[in-house]
């Protein structure tokens, strides 16, 4: 009988990580780069303003829907262009905040429904079916017109409704880590509550999470610009791209740039971050099966 | 020569140079060769990863996902080769002339289907019979075969409503019901309590030598091997290192690896030491009767009593759990609790640690009654139990390096500095025998016998007086648990500290306890030193786990 070295030592190597794993996807370059491309012109195109275009946005003042410029005047005759490139940082900006807050509210609220159980689960998890319940783009429409069409009305509008949303994801995601062994030698150690949530619940979570992140976001930045459109989002003269679908949908067959541009940055941001959700939801699922 | 013509007569299934290969190209068996016979088993013994199941699926032409054929041959009685055919062609054959019995009969039977119509499904998709009357005989037959109750009222029976040693039947009623030539049975009884796993293994054998059916049985207990197989092949890393007739592979085996696994079977009768390191085992034989003496003069109420459980009882709703326990630990001593499933030992152990702090009754340390909960629990009291969880999988946070695992008891008594807390972390690695470089490595890169050692080195860190292990070793192989014993033990030695050793193998007792506590349906039904207890049982349950322990 031939000998066999009886210890063989199993190669551990590191996996790599949920970075690179996304990374690694085509789909996720190409989502990158279209996303990169509309935040790009939505952070550098204010900065940029009268050099990048060669005039002021007031050039073509008191011509409306005129060829003027590159892309032709809007209703006001303001320079489309300009509005354009000055128009999507506050709809990023308004967006990401919304979105932040829906996961700060629906994280937290997830995973206390899912740590604690018993009647705070049932209160949290009932509250959440009453919001639910709620069409989002109603209740905006409510609040916006209680509360006025400010910004942080808007924000914080769009984050509530949010967070019932990701705090079912949160509470499904936390509620399987939650019977693990680690979770019992945190309490028997009396590890604080709030500790445990943070450093043993969340970091184990973070790949639906991240999911939730890019899918949410991608509704905010819709929802925004609807409510824009609605004109109960960004109020006239801020530049906005969904306020400029609303003013400048009247000459569509006129003078079509004023729609066309706002509507074909929107849909490059959505269809991009959807790209890269989908990447992530990929890598972090390759995570689980390797468990 | 009749042997040797018989033989070749009663050839049901050969495999021949098998290789199997990850789609990446990785080699996972490199050649493995072996035959099946009528009326005889085979066991495929190796630790995880060894391979076996790999081998064992491939007799039955499937490979899981990520796997290939990359070569040999799997030859049929016929001699056909299985692996030549085409996926119908192997569907054809599986669960009709080749069957499977899987490891986790509550996994493999359908919860939605009564198992009389699952075991029907079998027979209907093979054709058996003429009729279905002729399939509703068999149906009834086939229970009876493998034991069960064959009337109509049992066949409507759901499987949440049928124990895990009937629903296991159910499963090996479903791969005999074709009346297949070959029988691939991967871990049938590893779930199983001894008594139902004695029953179990019975009801294999009688299977395999009445109805002439050729046997490949998977396991990674040696102990059961010796019980069921005619003939042993042992695998290692994808290769078998060791084939023959079992009586020669246990008791006399050629290859170093077969010793190893068999030096590593604890042994109820204590007549070897299992682990490797020979200090301990030599200092502290087994356990030794005189200390085990001196221990039953020193239980009742003497000063050395540090831990003492009084009448602990505990309930689910009207569910009684715990019926009232009454233990005493001396200083320094090691416990056996011992329990099959659901006799209350895991939860016992956990009243203990304040894991559970829902009972009643009293846990008190050192005379000083203890709160149920952690939580309610002072520093002090927490840092002096520890627990350490059955899981090493699961225990411990897979986004945490060991060392800031290890670290979290420190962190939580608050009094040590960073570096103070590293030289601790390093220590208590150190304790365990895990290099210091395993500090910054997460669990994910760990084997599970190294994670259950940084487990351990987290109950150890803050230096406890009473270690309570739960089934610390029951997820791990073999060999493992010996070195696990083994460093257990020597910690206990090193440290002084006491230890409540949770198990539901009997054959550990000798190798880590000096006193044994059997625990059934929520009391302790005999308690008392190890040697006695296993010598002289007082109750009928302790003679009955006694009399189905499987041995070498």
């Amino acid at each position: 009988m031939t000998t066999i070295d009886t210890h063989s030592e199993p190669v551990t190597d590191t996996p790599p990580g949920l970075m690179r794993r996304i990374i690694r996807q085509r789909q996720a370059k190409i989502g990158l780069v279209l996303t990169g491309i509309v935040v790009l012109v939505a952070i550098v195109g204010p900065l940029l303003l009268p050099w990048l275009t060669g005039y002021t946005s007031t050039e073509f003042a008191g011509r409306p829907f005129q060829p003027g410029g590159m892309f032709g005047t809007d209703n006001l005759g303001r320079d489309i262009l300009s509005r354009f490139l000055d128009g999507g940082l506050t709809l990023l900006v308004y967006a990401a905040l919304a979105t932040a807050l829906g996961m700060l509210l629906g994280t937290v609220a997830g995973m206390l429904a899912a740590y604690q159980g018993g009647t705070l689960d049932s209160i949290i998890m009932r509250g959440n079916d009453v919001l639910l319940a709620l069409p989002q783009l109603v209740f905006a429409l409510l609040a916006i017109t209680v509360l006025g069409p400010q910004g942080w009305v808007v924000v914080l509008v769009i984050g509530i409704t949010h967070a019932p949303r990701i705090a079912r994801v949160t509470r499904a995601a936390a509620s399987a880590v939650i019977t693990e062994d680690f979770i019992r030698a945190s309490e028997m150690y009396a590890v604080p509550r709030w500790k445990i949530l943070l450093k043993d619940v969340l970091p184990n979570i973070t790949g639906p999470l991240m999911v939730e992140l890019g899918l949410r976001m991608t509704y905010s930045i819709a929802a925004i610009a609807s409510l824009s459109f609605l004109g109960l989002g960004m109020q006239p003269p801020t530049a906005d791209w969904g306020l400029m679908i609303n003013e400048n949908r009247i000459a569509l067959t006129l003078q079509p740039w004023g729609v066309i541009l706002p509507v074909l940055a929107i849909a490059i941001l959505t269809v991009g971050s959807n790209l890269i959700t989908d990447a992530v939801a990929r890598a972090s699922a390759t995570v689980e099966e390797s468990k | 020569m009749s042997t040797l013509i018989e033989a070749s007569t009663d050839l049901a299934l050969r495999a021949n140079d098998l290789r199997v290969a990850t789609t990446l190209g990785q080699e996972i068996l490199h050649g493995v060769s072996f035959t099946l016979q009528r009326g005889r088993m085979l066991a495929l013994v190796g630790e995880s990863g060894s391979g076996k199941t790999t081998a064992g699926l491939a007799c039955l032409g499937y490979f899981r996902t990520g796997l290939e054929h990359t070569g040999g041959t799997i030859e049929l009685s016929d001699g056909t080769d299985l692996l030549a055919l085409t996926d119908a062609g192997r569907r054809g054959l599986r669960g009709g002339s080749i069957s499977y019995v899987p490891q986790d009969p509550a996994l493999s039977l359908n919860p939605a289907m009564r198992i009389g119509t699952q075991i029907m499904e079998v027979l209907r998709v093979h054709g058996y019979g003429a009729s279905e009357a002729e399939r509703r005989e068999r149906l009834a037959d086939v229970l009876t075969d493998v034991g069960l109750p064959n009337d109509a009222a049992y066949q409507r029976r759901w499987p949440h409503e049928l124990s895990g040693g009937q629903q296991q039947r159910v499963g090996i009623a479903m791969a005999f019901a074709f009346r297949p030539e070959v029988m691939v049975m991967d871990e049938p009884t590893t779930g199983l309590d001894v008594t139902t796993q004695a029953l179990v293994l019975q009801t294999i054998h009688q299977l395999v030598t009445a109805h002439n059916v050729a046997g490949l049985y998977i396991t990674h207990d040696l102990a059961v091997v010796s019980e069921v197989a005619d003939e042993v092949a042992v695998m290692l890393s994808g290769r078998i290192v060791e084939q023959g007739p079992s009586d020669r592979v246990l008791h006399d085996p050629v290859h170093s690896y077969t010793r190893k696994l068999l030096n590593a079977v604890p042994d109820l009768a204590g007549r070897h030491h299992i682990g490797e390191v020979e200090a301990v085992t030599g200092a502290l034989p087994i356990i030794s009767r005189e200390r085990a003496a001196s221990a039953r003069v020193a239980t009742p109420e003497v000063a050395g009593t540090l831990l003492s459980v009084r009448d602990l009882r505990l309930s689910y709703g009207k569910n009684p759990v715990l019926n009232g326990i009454d233990l005493e630990l001396g200083r320094g001593e090691s416990l056996m609790l011992l329990g099959e499933s659901g006799s209350g030992k895991t939860t016992a152990a956990r009243c203990i640690a304040g894991l559970n702090g829902n009972f009643t009754g009293t846990v008190s340390l050192a005379g000083q009654t203890l709160a149920p909960g952690t939580r309610q629990r002072s520093a002090e009291e927490r840092h002096r139990i520890q627990y350490v969880f059955q899981s090493p999988l699961s225990s411990l946070n897979p986004r945490r390096t060991i060392g800031e695992s290890v670290e979290v008891p420190l962190h939580m008594s608050g009094s040590f500095n960073r570096k103070q807390r590293r030289a601790l972390v390093l220590e208590a690695l150190d304790q365990v025998q895990l290099a210091a470089s395993f500090i910054d490595r997460r669990p994910g890169q760990l084997s599970g016998g190294e994670r259950q050692r940084a487990a351990i080195a987290r109950a150890l860190v803050n230096a406890p007086s009473v270690l309570v292990c739960d089934e610390v070793t029951s997820a791990l192989d073999v060999s493992v648990q010996a070195s696990i014993i083994d460093l257990l033990r020597t910690l206990q030695v090193e440290t002084g500290m006491a230890m409540v050793f949770v198990t539901h193998n009997i054959a550990l007792a000798r190798h880590i306890s000096q006193r044994l506590a059997v625990l059934h349906a929520g009391r302790i039904v005999d308690l008392g030193t190890t040697d006695a207890v296993l010598e002289n049982p007082q109750h009928s349950y302790t003679r009955e786990l006694l009399t189905h322990v499987p041995t070498l």
